[in-house]
């Protein structure tokens, strides 16, 4: 059963791991919990992506298991609420320091004892206490936030709530460590055990269990998110990088076969007396695609384009032959740009200062995009380039001029849309991608696997020309 | 050199003691793994960043088990010949030669040259013919090829090489096998479905301070511990290759080699290339740590 959610998310997991989990929790024994999700782990879960999913489906699929025991046994009677914050304070207090012990038992806490409290214990790292202290901060300040039901929402909101914030804060008072800042790592933590607490009170005040949802597809994605590091995208495109490197060789190696080079065999065999002794074959020339990248760096996008301009980054080193343009309104040429740099930080910076992109408005104009690049490259494109849009269709309204992009595609060899949004939420709105469709190959990109698939196909050494009408994909 | 063959640890506390005994210090989760790797005879791949003792994981296994350790170290273009077996062609020319010179007939010949005489074992072949279990340690084998890798399979889960000459070689004991990679590489599936699956990354503070003080004896305690601090600060921080066990323990030495007592700003702008190495890396990293040190007068004073 727990194997089945783990497939349920995405996860390949075989008959034969799990014959290996059995035999392997056969040797360990099944009484404690950390051997035992250990064990499950090191059979089951086979990359740090796969672990991550594990971690979430073992928790979910095991706590639930657990609360619905909890559940059972609390049959209607008195209010789960109370009941469960008296729990919290005489069961397992022990890790809560004492101002937090008592301050449970007399109404509502006070919310700053109960914010240094907690800013306290996210900078000493402790994180033993994180569940008493999340479970106190949702007393404290549940009742001036509203209960929105969405958890992830919540989280958010009580964070707010109590000023936790990785930067330093001047204004704080003297030796409260939020002072100098928090470190990053413990309020992560400390959300996470707000998430488990809000989650376990949602489901006693519901008296029943959500639905077994599937995990949120966004947990395992790109790092797309604003407030994300850089350096998960940096990951992302190192890899991706190798891997463009790589897939040369391999094409290479799988076309070994070549043709006979006529003239300079006959060459070569006046040497042996015109016996064609060796014979020369025509050398294979690495197909070296002519790349020209338009990426969106409007503000619908902002999350992406900062992933996009990455990979636009990493794409500059993997091709030689390669023209970037940035836009919003209208189109700016980065090339050079990516030539200067090799640094990534100081490329994005100089995009935003000066590619002078982003008019009034600040909105995409695609219309008066495509126009801009046609005239632009008119003389550059031809079969043998390939386009490559970076953007998520959006149009505000404004006309999303097809003919102009057909045009483009046209001229090109290939045309490629990559889209940032899930497919889901393709159509909605002012998103205007199926008026694309007919001309380029949609690819929805917004995880690795996604961007490794759209790899594949750009550098597929098929030459298919996409013809007008043709269905997409 | 063989230590005598100790028991081996039955239990996942036993083989961590055992493992700490030779100076590796085990998380709880590597002391699992390692178990059920010795108990289930499974393959092991090791998956995490350069310099989180990996390798260190094999020669410390092998030497709690009192076995030999075979490393083959993989690279691109690492082919059959040179990790499972070659025919050294060098000697059975010499034979037919010695052969023919003395007469005998041609015929016979064809069997007698191919045979285990004229084998030169490999890494992969020594492992599994080994009279004794030993451990086999495949070393970063996300740099080889993905042909390679299937060659790998037949190995790895029924412990036999097919030689086309001789027929299958069967493996006359289990070795341990451990597989380390960098991650540089996904891996098929095909081999990670036949391996357990060991994440490592880098150890929490105490556990990172409890190496550091069991490599570097010398250094005090409280000085281990800033000088942890500091390399946990220094990769919170974006760098394209942040500073691993192996840089902490490098740089513990060179601070006890130079004598320093404290971690200040001028021994850290001196020391800074022990940790990181990469220009940018550096600047950022002197930029962001390095200042916020005291200042070397402050300490001395």
């Amino acid at each position: 059963m727990f194997t089945e959610e783990l497939r349920g998310e995405g996860m390949a997991v075989g008959t034969s791991e799990l014959l290996d989990a059995t035999v392997a929790l056969g040797a360990i024994g099944w009484s404690a919990r950390e051997d035992f999700k250990e064990t499950l782990a090191a059979t089951l879960a086979k990359s740090p992506e796969d672990r991550h999913v594990f971690d979430l489906v073992f928790d979910r699929f095991f706590f639930r298991a657990a609360e619905l025991e909890a559940v059972r046994h609390a049959a209607a009677g008195h209010d789960p609420e109370s009941d469960r914050e008296a729990d919290e304070v005489s069961g397992d207090g022990e890790g809560v320091d004492g101002e937090g012990e008592g301050e449970g038992d007399s109404g509502p806490p006070d919310l700053d004892a109960v914010r240094e409290a907690i800013a306290r214990a996210i900078a000493d790292g402790a994180s033993g206490q994180m569940g008493d202290l999340a479970s106190l901060a949702i007393g404290s300040v549940g009742g001036r936030v509203n209960d929105t039901g969405v958890v992830g929402v919540d989280v958010q909101r009580i964070r707010r709530a109590l000023d936790l914030k990785p930067e330093a804060d001047p204004e704080a008072p003297e030796g409260d460590p939020r002072r100098d800042g928090l470190p990053r790592e413990g309020i992560r933590e400390f959300e996470q055990a707000l998430r488990r607490e809000l989650e376990r009170r949602r489901i006693e005040r519901l008296g029943e269990l959500p639905p077994a949802r599937a995990l949120n597809q966004m947990d395992r994605a790109l790092p797309t998110g604003a407030g994300q590091s850089l350096a998960d995208i940096h990951r992302v495109v190192r890899q991706l990088k190798r891997r463009l490197n790589t897939q040369g060789h391999e094409l290479r190696g799988q076309r070994r076969r070549t043709q006979v080079d006529l003239r300079a065999t006959m060459r070569a065999s006046l040497q042996t007396g015109g016996v064609p002794v060796v014979v020369k074959e025509r050398a294979i020339r690495p197909r070296r695609p002519e790349i020209f990248v338009l990426c969106d760096v409007s503000t619908s996008v902002t999350s992406a384009s900062l992933f996009f301009l990455s990979v636009l980054h990493a794409l500059h080193d993997a091709f030689r032959k390669m023209r970037s343009f940035v836009f919003v309104e209208r189109i700016s040429e980065v090339t050079e740009l990516f030539e200067r740099e090799r640094d990534f930080a100081k490329v994005s910076l100089a995009i935003g200062r000066d590619a002078g992109v982003a008019d009034v408005t600040g909105y995409t104009d695609y219309g008066r995009v495509w126009r801009e690049f046609l005239e632009q490259t008119e003389d550059d494109l031809n079969p043998r380039s390939t386009v490559i849009v970076l953007g998520d269709a959006r149009t505000n309204g404004r006309d999303p001029a097809e003919a102009a992009f057909a045009q483009i595609a046209e001229r090109a060899g290939r045309a490629f849309w990559l889209n940032p949004e899930p497919a889901l939420y393709w159509d909605y709105g002012d998103s205007v991608i199926s008026r694309y469709r007919p001309y380029c190959q949609v690819h929805e990109c917004w995880t690795a696997d996604q961007l490794e698939e759209f790899v594949t196909a750009l550098t597929s050494s098929v030459v298919t020309a996409p013809a007008p009408g043709r269905p997409p994909r | 050199m063989r230590r005598t063959v100790s028991a081996v640890p039955s239990t996942v506390d036993e083989l961590a003691t055992a493992l700490r005994g030779v100076g590796y210090l085990p998380g709880a989760r590597t002391a699992l793994v390692s178990h059920l790797a010795v108990q289930l005879d499974k393959p092991v791949l090791v998956e995490g960043p350069a310099g989180v003792g990996k390798t260190e994981l094999a020669k410390a296994l092998a030497e709690v088990l009192g076995r030999d350790l075979v490393r083959l170290q993989c690279y691109e273009g690492l082919d059959e010949a040179k990790a499972l077996y070659e025919w050294n062609y060098r000697k059975q020319l010499l034979a037919i030669q010695a052969r023919t010179a003395a007469g005998d007939g041609a015929a016979t010949l064809d069997d007698d040259v191919f045979g285990h005489e004229f084998l030169l074992e490999r890494p992969l072949m020594r492992a599994i013919a080994s009279p004794t279990p030993v451990v086999l340690l495949i070393d970063e084998i996300d740099k080889t090829d993905q042909e390679f890798e299937a060659m790998l399979l037949e190995l790895l889960s029924d412990f036999q090489i097919t030689i086309p000459e001789l027929g299958r070689i069967e493996a006359t004991s289990q070795p341990i096998v451990l597989l380390t990679s960098n991650n540089s590489r996904e891996l098929t599936e095909a081999l990670k479905r036949r391996c357990l699956y060991l994440w490592l990354d880098y150890p929490e503070l105490e556990h990172e301070l409890e190496i550091v003080r069991g490599r570097v004896p010398g250094l005090s305690a409280s000085f281990s511990r800033r000088l942890v601090e500091v390399i946990a600060d220094v990769r919170a921080l974006d760098l394209k290759k942040p500073p691993s066990i192996a840089e902490s323990i490098d740089w513990a030495r060179a601070l006890l080699l130079l004598g320093a007592d404290d971690i200040d700003q001028d021994v850290f702008r001196d020391t800074l290339s022990v940790i990181v190495k990469h220009r940018t890396d550096l600047d950022l990293v002197a930029e962001r740590i390095g200042l916020r040190l005291p200042e070397s007068g402050a300490t001395a004073g």
